[in-house]
């Protein structure tokens, strides 16, 4: 069987600016530094800190902080390399500051987004009114293999179709924020966010007491709020929620159980569960305990080998039979994935005009749809000075980086994108931010980007102040995917 | 024209089969010239656990196997009144989109000997051009019981030569989507002319046709369904609208006897 992708690997693929991979560094913002190297005001604080700090001291607790990580055993397994391979993501102890300010607005358009998603998916799993106002082609639609007929005329629990998402954003500049993607379906991640914080507390207390750091700690509390908020009618009482993962061979396993851990509730697999008296059940001392809902990291093929794939030996056969009865919530919903697919990416600004009534308060990135004439013709002509990606790809894998990539690799994906247009998507090479990173010989600017984890129940939506930062440990890269050697930092939102 | 049928599939398994689950498609669904008088379906052996109306509007009911059971017995029977409409079921109905009948699925991809059948396909507009459809599918595929698979794919079909109604439903289901057209799986009852016992459930294939609704092909038989065909249930190919389906632990070997009576009461 396949190895599922997890999608903590999910995405940034934006290469720099043209110009062979040289930067230019006036176009280059660095969100400490700012343009002119005049230390931006979020960052005053902890750069008064760094410059009393001393070097051997800074080194001394980098290497800490690796082994706090190597201790707790967070590390990820890299699909194409040896099975057994686990890697350790490269941590950063520079932090990714945020004021409060620029938090403020990124949070608008995130929630904004997120409405806009679960209100697009349930048009399209209903009535289908952005196809008839044809503001989405149809075909953008039918012929999608993420469209799932199953939840056609299926109504969630609680209408939410995605209880966790995660959006990945970019910047260019001071005031310049892009979404790269949406990630609606498992998104993952979010154990390296606490994790990094926690290690940052202990390593650096003092800093906490300097700056006044909005908490994210409270996460996995929340997140069992919100799932629980989103019990079925079916549920008595207090709500059980569970975490469903597919095992150790995972490459996500690590966060699947910690997660579970702090929000204290059980862990369960495919083989753990039955079908009882209507309802999704865990095997327990006490006998069989209905599950209300089920915070699910199994891909939605994989989830029912009854109703989706029969060769699933990872799922729950029935589980769809008793979610369309009523009497489960499955978390994120099945089908969710029509809402993050590269192609529909590109008709985000629309599907938030749609269905908000208001602008967009985050920017798209630009994107060719390879399935159009004009937009293949373009791309092909400038295939040196953009990023093209797979519509259903994930985790950097499979992607071209024009400007960084050798003739024999251009001319090879010429040839993949005449066979299969409908397969690809093109973006311009953007800019990317800054933040330094610490290194043997002091600070050097390294690419970032940022997934923050979204939360949404029928009582409403709830953005975690920051998110994860990726940043590309290489100079000049701008690959941030952790399978392609990016680290992590963590990411502080000021009260100010 | 009433029609009483008794539908029984017996399940036997040659070791206790610790769990499992079954999804029953078994209830003739509402349709334009078919009421139900009466229906009722009862299970030996397992439990019901849910019931829910599907994207297709099927009534689905999904039962758990009992503990260790070595034997499961499932009975389905009722009387249903017909009345003629010359295989014309109407307007398409339900929040499925008209489109998704277009989609090709793993059973209804075309191929090249699908592909084959489309060059010689003649006539004038959709509904002539399907009837030539329907004639050529049967040609292509000799109607041979116990020699084909239920995994079976269209072109797979075609290249055998030969397979079940079931075939010849994917067969006609993948070429008309190959001309544009919707079309879907349906699976029933048919009281075949002067018996009264049947041998197995039938199954035969619907296409959309603009200014006409859905209409009912059924290819093994060369006609278009009439007062002898109970629809039970639709989908997209066989496994959307197959009446049993199922998921088991454990090793036990299956074997399944099915007894069908379709007996014309006036």
């Amino acid at each position: 069987m396949k190895p599922h992708r997890d999608r903590l690997v999910a995405t940034i693929s934006i290469a720099q600016a043209p110009g062979q991979g040289k930067h230019d560094p006036m176009d280059m913002f660095d969100e400490m530094q700012g343009q002119n190297g005049q230390i931006r005001s979020p960052y005053a604080k902890f750069d008064a800190w760094l410059s009393e700090e001393d070097a051997a001291r800074l080194r001394a607790k980098s290497r800490e902080a690796e082994d706090l990580f190597r201790l707790t055993g967070i590390t990820f397994n890299v699909y194409g390399r040896s099975e057994a391979e686990e890697r350790l993501i490269p941590f950063d102890i520079i932090p990714r500051i945020i004021s409060g300010r620029e938090w403020q607005r990124l949070e608008r358009g995130i929630e904004q987004r997120v409405r806009a998603i679960n209100a697009f998916l349930h048009d399209i799993y209903h009535r289908q009114e952005i196809l008839r106002a044809g503001r989405v082609p149809q075909e953008m639609i039918a012929n999608n293999v993420a469209f799932l007929p199953q939840m056609i005329g299926m109504m969630p629990p609680g209408g939410v179709y995605t209880h966790i998402t995660g959006i990945d954003l970019v910047r260019t500049g001071p005031d310049d924020f892009f979404v790269l993607e949406d990630n609606a379906r498992t998104p993952s991640g979010v154990s390296y966010m606490l994790e990094n914080r926690e290690t940052m507390l202990r390593m650096f207390p003092e800093l906490f007491s300097r700056n006044q750091v909005r908490p994210v700690s409270d996460y996995p509390r929340n997140l069992r709020r919100s799932l629980a908020a989103s019990a079925p009618a079916a549920c008595e009482g207090t709500p059980t929620v569970a975490v469903l993962t597919p095992g150790i061979y995972n490459s996500a396993y690590y966060e699947h159980a910690f997660l579970a851990d702090k929000m204290g509730i059980e862990l369960v697999e495919g083989h753990d569960l039955r079908i009882v008296d209507g309802r999704v059940a865990m095997r327990t001392t006490r006998g069989y305990q209905p599950i209300d809902v089920l915070y699910r990291r199994v891909d939605d093929d994989f989830l029912d080998p009854l109703n989706f794939n029969p060769e699933s030996a990872l799922g729950v056969p029935g589980i769809m039979d008793v979610y369309r009865a009523g009497g489960i919530t499955i978390a994120n919903a099945p089908g969710t994935g029509i809402s993050d697919d590269k192609a529909i990416y590109s008709y985000m600004p629309e599907i938030v005009e749609f269905y908000t009534g208001e602008r967009p308060i985050l920017q798209n990135v630009p994107t060719w749809r390879c399935n159009e004439k004009e937009s293949l013709d373009y791309v092909l002509a400038h295939l040196s000075e953009l990023v093209v990606k797979e519509v259903h790809g994930s985790g950097g894998y499979g992607m071209l980086i024009g400007p960084a990539a050798s003739k024999k690799e251009l001319k090879e994906f010429e040839r993949k994108l005449r066979a299969r247009p409908g397969n690809y998507i093109a973006q311009p090479t953007l800019s990317l931010s800054t933040v330094p990173v610490f290194t043997k010989s002091g600070l050097a600017p390294r690419h970032v980007d940022l997934r923050p984890f979204v939360l949404m129940s029928p009582e409403g939506i709830n953005v975690t102040p920051g998110g994860l930062t990726r940043v590309a440990m290489k100079k000049g890269s701008l690959v941030v995917n952790s399978s392609q050697g990016g680290g992590t930092k963590d990411t502080w939102v000021l009260e100010d | 024209m009433h029609l009483a049928i008794k539908h029984l599939t017996h399940y036997t398994y040659s070791a206790p089969v610790p769990y499992g689950v079954q999804q029953l498609r078994l209830y003739p669904k509402p349709t334009r010239g078919q009421r139900l008088i009466s229906w009722s379906v009862t299970v030996e052996g397992a439990t019901q656990q849910a019931e829910f109306t599907d994207h297709h509007r099927n009534h689905v009911v999904m039962f758990s196997f009992d503990p260790d059971v070595t034997e499961l017995i499932i009975r389905s029977e009722g009387v249903v009144e017909m009345t003629d409409t010359a295989g014309i079921v109407g307007p398409h109905e339900g929040m499925a989109p008209l489109w998704l009948f277009q989609r090709p699925t793993d059973h209804t991809r075309a191929g090249k000997g699908c592909r084959e059948i489309l060059r010689s396909v003649e006539g004038d507009g959709n509904l002539a051009r399907l009837h030539d459809l329907s004639t050529r599918v049967h040609a292509a595929i000799a109607y041979e019981t116990g020699k084909s698979e239920i995994a079976w794919t269209a072109e797979d079909a075609l290249a055998a030569g030969h397979g079940v109604c079931q075939d010849h439903a994917h067969v006609f289901i993948a070429c008309a989507r190959a001309m544009g057209l919707p079309a879907r799986y349906v699976s029933g009852y048919l009281r075949m002319d002067g018996q009264d016992e049947q041998s197995a459930t039938h199954a035969w294939a619907e296409a959309h046709v603009e200014g006409l609704g859905w209409v009912g092909f059924d290819v093994s038989n060369a006609i278009s369904p009439d007062t002898r065909y109970v629809r039970v249930a639709t989908g997209l190919d066989y496994t959307e609208a197959a009446p049993i389906s199922g998921h088991r632990y454990g090793t036990a070997a299956e074997n399944m006897d099915v007894t069908l009576h379709v007996t014309q009461q006036q």
